[in-house]
């Protein structure tokens, strides 16, 4: 699944100005996910339009980048998202980064890995379902 | 080419005699129509007819901007008002503004040292001529436009402010020669590519720029975007406006119209002359003006000279860059700090986009210094999804700064476009002890 990285500073409006040139293209935001640090921050989203989205933030001066996330359908219950994660501890994969979102009412855990042939191959073991 | 081989290609010999006549004429002139200078003379026990070569020039008085301050606004002016046919004042960010009345011979000595400067550049009658230096009460765009027109080649009187016009009009019009600061031809080069305009769409061959220090690197990064051969402007309002000296093809050292502007290297803290070859406080005496002339004038750059002669053929003294400003030196915990080393630092960083910002303050009685630099967007061309590449930056630019400044900077990487552009000079430096 592809993923779009923006670096931001930390400071107010910067967010703001992302998100309006993604609306007025008319792109939809499935998730948008933030890590920052006092000074600096990276905003990773994911959306419908991921080409257009990185060829217009380009455009528009952004420090943009567009990654290989790995994308898991997890249950609907508590506990769900424990499981899934313990499963990645039991084999020793090591995360970048990972947060939720919902698509289309089914909840969605992403995860970025160096180690893609293992994910790859810890998906199939368990039976997890990609998106 | 050489625009005047007479006063361009004079020997050595030759120019200090020519100075030294002015020189006499110049102090009997002042000495006769400019209280301020008469009292600074008979203070100092000289009459003009103590100065009978360029050498006695030293016996003279200094004139500091402190001075036109003090005279404002026509206290130094010798000529009578209806001698004046043109007043500029300067942009005066402390205080009052400084006021030059120029005679219609000055405007004429004007015109011709910048078609002198226009010449060197390789511009002649068949260019189209764009400047983009602001009109009004700044010497930068009426200066180099009379020049334009006295060459021959047509002047688009652009000024600044609506680039995307002036990007059409550089286009459809052929456009081949520019004046302008540095920092507008990166802002021109940068509206360029996001109107999707390519340097093959231009005819640009040749840039004049000044106004405000500029690197190497910089050169670099206008002349690769603009697709033209960026050379030196140089000049101030005090001595006439930009015109004061200009770089040839061989770029190395700006020549020195001396035949109406004598140059001196001062040490700036005992006011001794300076041999040619030492950097110094660089101070102009206006050999030739009428309507406000000045006797060693305290420019406050920092530069050397020299009269080793340039390939080109001129023999007419070059200065060095201007290594910055002895009143622009910051002092941070005991150091001297040039914002220019700042910059030629960051330039040398390929991450680094050329817009930067420097603010000083004073926390728990420590003073700090943040330098504020934005990154190229380009950095996150790969698969970038972490800030690592931001906190490695941060660390390099740390680190070269620190071995530059000897004192350990706060760096801070801001995102592309960030930092303010402005259309003219940039304010780079924010001092914020100064407002406590």
């Amino acid at each position: 699944m592809k993923q779009l990285s923006i670096f931001l500073q930390n400071e107010s409006g910067t967010l703001t100005s992302v998100l309006d040139i993604l609306a007025d293209a008319g792109i939809q935001l499935y998730a948008v996910s933030i890590a920052d640090t006092s000074d600096y921050g990276i905003c990773r989203l994911i959306c419908d339009k991921p080409d257009e989205a990185l060829a217009i933030l380009r455009n528009a001066g952004h420090a943009v980048s567009q990654s290989d996330v790995r994308a898991i359908i997890i249950g609907d219950t508590p506990g769900a998202a424990a499981e899934t994660i313990r499963i990645f501890a039991k084999e020793h994969l090591s995360l970048a980064y990972l947060y939720t979102f919902l698509y289309e009412n089914k909840p969605v855990l992403v995860f970025r890995t160096d180690d893609k042939e293992k994910a790859s191959d810890i998906i199939l073991r368990h039976g997890l379902k990609s998106l | 080419m050489i625009w005047n081989k007479d006063k361009e290609t004079m020997s050595r010999a030759d120019m200090r005699a020519l100075q030294g006549k002015r020189l006499h004429k110049l102090v009997e002139y002042v000495y006769h129509n400019v209280p301020f200078y008469r009292d600074k003379m008979q203070q100092a026990d000289i009459t003009p007819d103590d100065i009978r070569s360029i050498d006695d020039i030293t016996l003279l008085p200094f004139t500091t901007k402190q001075d036109l301050r003090d005279n404002y606004p026509f206290g130094l002016q010798a000529a009578p008002a209806s001698e004046i046919v043109r007043i500029h004042a300067s942009s005066g960010t402390t205080g009052k503004p400084t006021i030059v009345g120029y005679s219609r011979r000055d405007i004429d000595v004007w015109s011709e040292c910048m078609t002198r400067c226009l010449t060197a550049y390789g511009i002649g009658r068949d260019d189209i001529f764009s400047v983009a230096y602001g009109y009004g009460l700044f010497t930068g765009g009426l200066g180099v436009h009379y020049g334009v027109e006295n060459l021959g080649a047509s002047v688009v009187p652009t000024s600044t402010g609506n680039t995307e016009k002036h990007i059409r009009l550089i286009t459809d019009l052929g456009i081949s020669g520019i004046a302008c600061t540095p920092s507008y031809a990166l802002h021109l080069a940068e509206t360029m590519e996001k109107m999707g305009v390519t340097k093959s769409d231009l005819k640009l061959r040749s840039g004049a720029f000044g106004a405000e220090p500029w690197t190497e690197n910089m050169r670099k990064e206008i002349e690769s975007r603009l697709g033209l051969k960026a050379y030196n402007l140089y000049g101030l309002s005090e001595i006439m406006g930009p015109c004061v000296s200009y770089e040839c093809e061989c770029q190395n050292g700006s020549h020195i119209n001396e035949d109406h502007f004598f140059p001196e290297i001062i040490d700036p803290n005992t006011l001794e002359p300076l041999p040619y070859g030492t950097t110094g406080e660089l101070v102009f005496t206006t050999l030739t003006k009428t309507g406000m002339p000045l006797l060693r004038y305290r420019t406050r750059d920092l530069c050397s000279i020299t009269d080793e002669p340039c390939p080109c053929g001129r023999t007419n003294v070059r200065m060095s860059s201007i290594i910055g400003r002895s009143d622009d030196m910051l002092i941070i915990r005991g150091i001297n700090v040039f914002p220019s080393q700042v910059e030629s630092v960051l330039l040398s960083i390929p991450e680094c986009a050329p817009y930067y910002r420097i603010v000083v303050d004073r926390v728990n009685n420590l003073d700090t210094i943040t330098v504020q630099v934005e990154i190229r967007p380009e950095q996150f061309d790969g698969e970038v999804d972490t800030l690592n590449p931001i906190f490695e930056l941060e660390k390099k630019v740390k680190s070269h700064l620190k071995s530059v400044l000897s004192i350990s900077p706060i760096v801070q990487i801001k995102q592309p476009g960030s930092i303010e552009r402005v259309d003219g000079k940039t304010k780079v430096v924010t001092d914020l002890r100064n407002i406590k």
